[in-house]
Parts: structure tokens; sequence; C-alpha cells
């Protein structure tokens, strides 16, 4: 095989190659990225039950419960404008609280509650996840005070 | 004083990378010949002025200063003497401040051992290793500056992120950084030889002890990461594909690639233009994790606190070092001569094939990685990517990779005519048949992936020893073993991660005292909690006992508060034994006074770091062995012209 064809060779395999592996890429993003919500967004957004989502808000005060079996929590995410149940079985975070900015990973079920497998509390008091920059706590405070009354 | 004197050294420093630029690339061309003779004692300098100004960081982390500000942020009177050093790379300026100053120090090495290269080429890549140091500089100083002063002082200090106060931290940003650092050496070499024209072998054997010992920190640096988010994180797992750990993977896959194509550069004079564009994506890839890092840009479990402002200049002096590089490449890659032409079914087309599947597998982990940002970017979604899809987009490449793995180094070079390859896959080939039958006989239901991973792993780990086949082997060179070593490392990792995902059993329950829950064959029971205390830290430990037929063990997880900054952390217990690992971490209590435990069993997940760690070694030993042949090589040489 002469020299330049052998570079050619090398280069068309090696494109070949690359062009496959952004094809996969292309392919698994389509199937597994998870989109992200907020809960008003949420429920316009016509999310089937079982796919990969992540969802973001702050707890509802008021809210948070613990199931009989002592491991599985119940709570509420809120963005001021809609709030979504949501339950998790696991330790949850060192920092979720009430009233503190969440990020779930997981699903909704057939009922259209959203079942967490990890939740993302915020990690130091300056850390807000990025993506609940621009919730309303007023909103959600006030929401919380007429779910109590 | 001590601020002003490392500010002082800092301005220095950056002076003499602007005289290393103008003094390296000025050996290219005739006016600026003379500067080019300093260029040994500049390079030098430079180093030296960076790691005082790095020394005296140091220094005022250590007494804690609380004048400066960014000591004032980050430390505490209080805090273990430990993580008030190691606190000095805890942080954004300080990291920075780290990565400059490897950097000038690398120059500072080359300049004082490189004595391959010809003296353009030599002049040219201390130029371009000049450039990026004189861009991190200019980050430092105008927006960045460690030693700004604060006024008035603070009293106390605001502490460390209670997660990063770990012996982890005094180890593996500086494994890593030295790792970044290092493909910043190898695009310096590549950008020489596009300057000079000479991509040949000579190039290849200067390049590669950097290569390699990039490589070889970026292993361990991944490998410490990875066990010490396992433990510290407190979730039981150890790999998150979160974009922090990619930013370490990424450059990691560009420089295995790179290693590679550079050892059939120096043995064939082969892919030239190849290893070129490999050293140029690997200090890509190595800006990319720094900005990503640095940035703060995407969510992440790393993620601090930091501006966006910084991020936009880690961003544009990526622009300009890789798209300058880029264009260099496309202007000046037709002056590089042509290599040697080889047989595709060769050693050579073996490693072209590894190179191309590592290039594929970085390919994937940079698109997912940077997908959220272009979605966000170009259609305003936010999304996010997440094990799923690296999972099952890599996991394919990978197998294949390690079927190719297992017969490259089998293959002769140039061409392999003499078909004995199938002979010489016969055992492996064995291995695997037998893995396959033990498990399914024994884990029926282990799931695909990890099935088809324990099965290649088991065939690889003995083709990895066929190479030694034959050999006398007190006289098989060192990177021989190095070879089969690092390879023998994949194959333990790829075995451990396997094992991991495909039968780790966990439980989680709330528990009384005196509860017993099972879990993977054991029988663990909470006998009770104490209060302890560490030096700025309370915490509730539990006492849980684990049995297993005869034995009896203790394992202790904490429930961890630090007051500066106010932080919960959970402290995982982990009891190792030869066949896996117990992972233990408590919850909080419930109304009913049960305490929540959860519990994993993860069979042989230790082979997963000790993969890693024989990966390291085998780059080690490589290392030596081509170390110590250029010292005997010049040794011998002075001798004869001694006798001559």
């Amino acid at each position: 095989m002469k020299a330049k064809h052998q570079r050619l060779t090398l280069v068309v395999v090696a494109a070949v190659a690359l062009i496959g592996a952004v094809l996969l890429a292309m392919q698994g993003l389509r199937s597994q990225a998870a989109y992200f919500y907020q809960p008003a967004a949420l429920l316009k957004a016509d999310v089937p039950p079982g796919q990969p989502i992540r969802l973001g808000g702050l707890v509802l005060p008021g809210s948070i419960a613990k199931a009989a079996d002592g491991v599985t929590t119940r709570f509420s995410v809120s963005d001021g404008k809609a709030t979504v149940p949501v339950t998790y079985r696991g330790i949850v975070p060192d920092l979720f609280v009430e009233g503190s900015g969440v990020v779930a990973t997981g699903r909704l079920d057939a009922g259209g509650v959203f079942v967490a497998d990890n939740l993302l509390a915020k990690h130091d008091e300056n850390y807000v996840p990025r993506e609940l920059g621009n919730i309303d706590r007023e909103a959600v405070i006030s929401e919380s005070e007429t779910l109590i009354k | 004083m001590i601020a002003e004197a490392g500010l002082a050294a800092l301005w220095l420093a950056a002076a003499l990378a602007l005289l290393q630029t103008l003094a390296g690339f000025g050996g290219l061309g005739d006016r600026l010949a003379p500067l080019t003779g300093a260029l040994r004692g500049i390079a030098a300098a430079q180093g030296l002025l960076s790691l005082t100004a790095f020394l005296l960081l140091i220094w005022l982390f250590a007494r804690t200063d609380l004048s400066v500000l960014l000591v004032a942020t980050n430390s505490h009177v209080d805090k273990p003497m430990l993580y008030k050093i190691a606190g000095t790379w805890g942080n954004h300026e300080g990291s920075m401040l780290l990565w400059v100053t490897v950097l000038a120090l690398t120059g500072g090495l080359i300049a004082l051992m490189e004595r391959k290269l010809d003296a353009r080429s030599f002049a040219a890549t201390l130029g371009a290793q000049g450039v990026i140091a004189l861009g991190f500089y200019a980050f430092l100083l105008f927006s960045s500056n460690p030693f700004a002063r604060l006024s008035p002082p603070a009293a106390m200090g605001q502490g460390l992120n209670p997660l990063l106060q770990d012996p982890g931290l005094a180890f593996h940003p500086p494994t890593l950084y030295i790792g970044y650092v290092g493909l910043s050496v190898a695009f310096s070499f590549a950008v020489g030889a596009m300057l000079t024209g000479k991509a040949g072998p000579a190039f290849a054997r200067a390049m590669r002890p950097w290569v390699l010992i990039s490589w070889i920190f970026l292993t361990l640096g991944i490998t410490a990461g990875s066990y010490w988010a396992y433990y510290e994180l407190g979730w039981g797992g150890w790999w998150f594909w979160d974009p922090v750990e990619n930013a370490s993977l990424m450059p990691w896959l560009a420089a295995t690639a790179l290693l590679h194509s550079v050892s059939v550069l120096a043995a064939r004079d082969a892919l030239r233009a190849w290893t070129i564009m490999l050293a140029l994506t690997g200090f890509a890839m190595s800006m990319i994790g720094t900005f990503l890092v640095r940035s703060g840009i995407l969510t992440s479990v790393h993620a601090f606190a930091v501006d966006p402002e910084r991020g936009t200049f880690i961003l544009v002096l990526l622009a300009l070092y890789i798209g300058g590089a880029l264009t260099l490449f496309a202007t000046r890659i037709g002056s590089v001569r042509q290599g040697a032409p080889f047989h595709l079914f060769s050693r050579e087309g073996g490693l072209v094939a590894n190179n191309i599947l590592l290039s594929s597998i970085l390919a994937i982990v940079l698109i997912g990685t940077l997908y959220p940002l272009i979605a966000e970017g170009l259609f305003d979604e936010q999304l996010s990517v997440g094990p799923p899809y690296f999972n099952k987009t890599t996991m394919p490449v990978t197998l294949v990779l390690m079927l190719f793995l297992a017969a490259g180094p089998l293959l002769r070079w140039r061409r392999d005519g003499s078909g004995s390859l199938p002979r010489k896959l016969l055992l492996p080939a064995g291995a695997s048949v037998v893995a396959l039958v033990l498990l399914m006989l024994f884990a029926p239901d282990a799931g695909l992936l990890p099935l088809l991973g324990l099965i290649f792993a088991a065939g690889l780990a003995i083709a990895s020893l066929v190479p030694l086949w034959g050999r006398n082997l007190l006289r098989t060179p060192l990177p021989i073993y190095g070879m089969v070593l690092a390879h023998l490392g994949v194959a333990v990792a790829a075995a451990g991660m396997a094992s991991e995902s495909g039968f780790t059993q966990e439980r989680l329950q709330a528990v009384r005292y005196g509860e017993e829950v099972e879990v993977g064959g054991w029988t663990v029971q909470l006998l009770g909690l104490d209060p302890v205390a560490g030096p700025n830290w309370t915490a509730i430990e539990a006492r849980v006992l684990a049995r297993k037929g005869e034995g009896e063990w203790i394992l202790r997880p904490q429930s961890r508060n630090y007051p500066s900054p106010p932080m919960q952390t959970n402290e995982a217990a982990l009891l190792s034994r030869w066949n896996g690992q117990l992972y233990a971490t408590l919850g909080t209590q419930d109304q009913q006074s049960r305490w929540q435990l959860r519990l994993w069993w993860k069979p042989f997940v230790s082979l997963i770091w000790l993969g890693g760690i024989l990966i390291a070694l085998g780059g080690s030993l490589a290392l030596l062995g081509r170390l110590w042949r250029g010292f005997r090589a010049r040794y011998t040489k002075r001798v004869q012209e001694g006798f001559a």
C-alpha cells in the first residue's frame, strides 16, 4: 500500500468511527437525557409516566412527612405557582429542610406522584442550584400558609 | 509583608514567562537568537519564582493570616494543620496558583533536563510553554489574585467546606494538576514540532516521558478521586458521571491514546500528524476540564459558588490556545514529512484501532458532558445527562476496546504474517469460556453487561500476560513489564466494575437497637449510638455489629456536624474483606426512635481501585525503563568519547 493511500485510509476509518460515535451519542441523548422541570412547567408539559426527568423547586414548608417504614419520605416541591407531590426512599441529604431548594432525579408514576431516586439539596449556604435561581421564595411561603389555613 | 512578597514573586514570574516566550519563539528566527542562550536560565527562574509564590501562600494558610482575603474566606483558626495547608489549594485562587506553579516547575525541568531535542525545537517548545504560563499568570493577577488583603482582618475565618476536610484533598487535586499540566508539555512539544517541521522519532522520544508522567498522575488522580467520592459522599457509588469527574476522565482518554501513538512514532516513525493532533486534543481536554471545574457552569457535586467571569477568562484562553494550535496544524501539517507506512494487520494497526476507539469514547463523553450547555444555549431547554446515557453509550465501545487490547500486543510490528495470533489467543479465549461457564452456573441473573464485562476481563487478564510467554524474564525490558502490568490493571479494574454493578446488594431500613438486618450474607445489628467529637466537629456515631459465619466486626458510621461553615455530613463506615466491602451509612432518627441504616455489600469492589493502581504502576515501570535506557546510553557515549 502506498503511503498516501495509507494516510487516506486511516483518515477515512477514523472519520467513520468518530461519526459512528457521534451518532451513538445523539441516539443515547435522545432517549436518556433527563429534562428539568419546575412544578408549574411539569404540570403543563405532558410527560409520560416512567420517563426519567428532574424536578426542582423549594420544599414546601409543612409538607415533609415520613412513612411508617421509617425510610420513605413524602414532601411537596413548589415553585410558588404549583406543587408536585414527591416520594423518596432513602437517606435525605444533609441540608434537606422545609423551604430549602432541592433538585430531584426520578420519574412520575401513574398517579402523578414524582418518585425520586436521588435528591440533591443545596451543598453549602453559598450555593443555590443554578436551575432554581428564578424561584420566588415569598410565593412558596405564602402558598404553604394558604394550605395550612 | 508575606502576601506582598508573594504577589511580587508572581508578577516577576509573569514577566519571565513573557521573556521566555520571546526568547523561545525568537530562537526560530535570527534577530532574537542571542536570547535563546539564556532560555534555560529564564525557564528555571520562572519555575523557582512561581514556587516561591506558592510556598508563601501555604505559609499564609499555615499561620491563618486573616488579613488575607483568601485565608479569611477559606480557612479557620480551629482547623487541623493538615487541612490548613491542604486548604491552600482547596479554593479557586489557590488551586489556580498550584496549576501555574506545576506548569512553571515543569518548564524549569524541561529547561534543565532536556537533551534529546535539536536547539530550534527546544526553543520553540519552551516558547509555547511561556505562552501558556503567561495566560494563567494574567488570569491569576487580573481576576483571581490569591494574595488580596482584607481590611479590617477577619476574627476567625469562615472555614473550609467539610466535604473537603479529608486527607484526599491533600493528594487528589495536586495529582490531577500534574496530569493536566503534563499534557500542556505534550502540547508545547507538538507546537514546537509543527513550527520546525521536525516530528520524527526524536520528537516522540523527547515527549514520551512527559506524556507518561502526565498519564500516571491522571490515572492516580482519577483512582484516588473515585475512592474519595465513594467513601466521602456516602452514596455507595464510585463513579457518578458527574461533569467534574468527566473533566478528569477526558484528558485521561486522550493521554492514553497519545501514549500509544507516541510509542508507535518513537519505535516505527509512523502516525506523525496523528500524534500531534492527539497532543493538541489532550491539552484541549485539560483546558475544558479546568473550565468546567472552575466556572461552576454545570450542576455538579463539586459545584462551589464561583463567579462566571472567571469561566469566561478560561474559555478565552482555551479558544486562543486551541484555536491557535489548530490553525498552526492546518497550515503547517503539510510540511511535516510523511511517516513510515505499515500493514494494517500489525502492531501499528492494533494501536491505531486502540486510538480510534479511545477517541470515540472521548467524543461520546465530551458530547454528553457538554450537551446540557448546548441545549440550554441553543434550545433554551434545561436538561441533564447522567449515568444512563454514559453507561449505555460507552460500555459497548469499551468492550470492543478490550478485545483489541487483548489482541494488539500479540501482533508484530510492521506486518504480522506469522499467523500465530489465533494460537496465542487460545488460552485467553479458554479463560473467557471458563468464566462464562462459572457465571452461568453460579450467577445466571447478573445482567448482560456485567456478564460480558467479567468474561472479557477474564480473557484480557490472561491475554495481557501472553507477551511474557517464552521470554527470558530477567532480560525482558522494563517497559514490556510496564505494558503487561497496565493491561492487567485494565482487566482487574473492569472485573471490579462488572462485579460491583452486577452483584451489589443493598438494604435500607429503619432499625431499633438490637434489630437485625440481612444483606449479602451478612447479619448486621445496630448496637447503640455514641456522641463523639473531633478537632472541629461533633458527631453521632453508630456502633454496628456485622457478622458472617464465625467472624464479627464493628462498623462505626457517623453523622457529623461542623459548626464552621455549618453543615452536616455522613461519614460512611467500610469493612474490607478479600471478596468485597461492606458499606454502612447512618441516616436520621424517626419519631419511633428508629435509626435509618443504609447497607451495601459490594463484592470485589476494591478491584476497581486496585486495577487503577496497577495501571499507574505499569506506567511507572515503563517510565523508569525509558529513563534508565536514556541515562545508560548517555553514560556509554560519554565513556566512549573519553577513550577516543
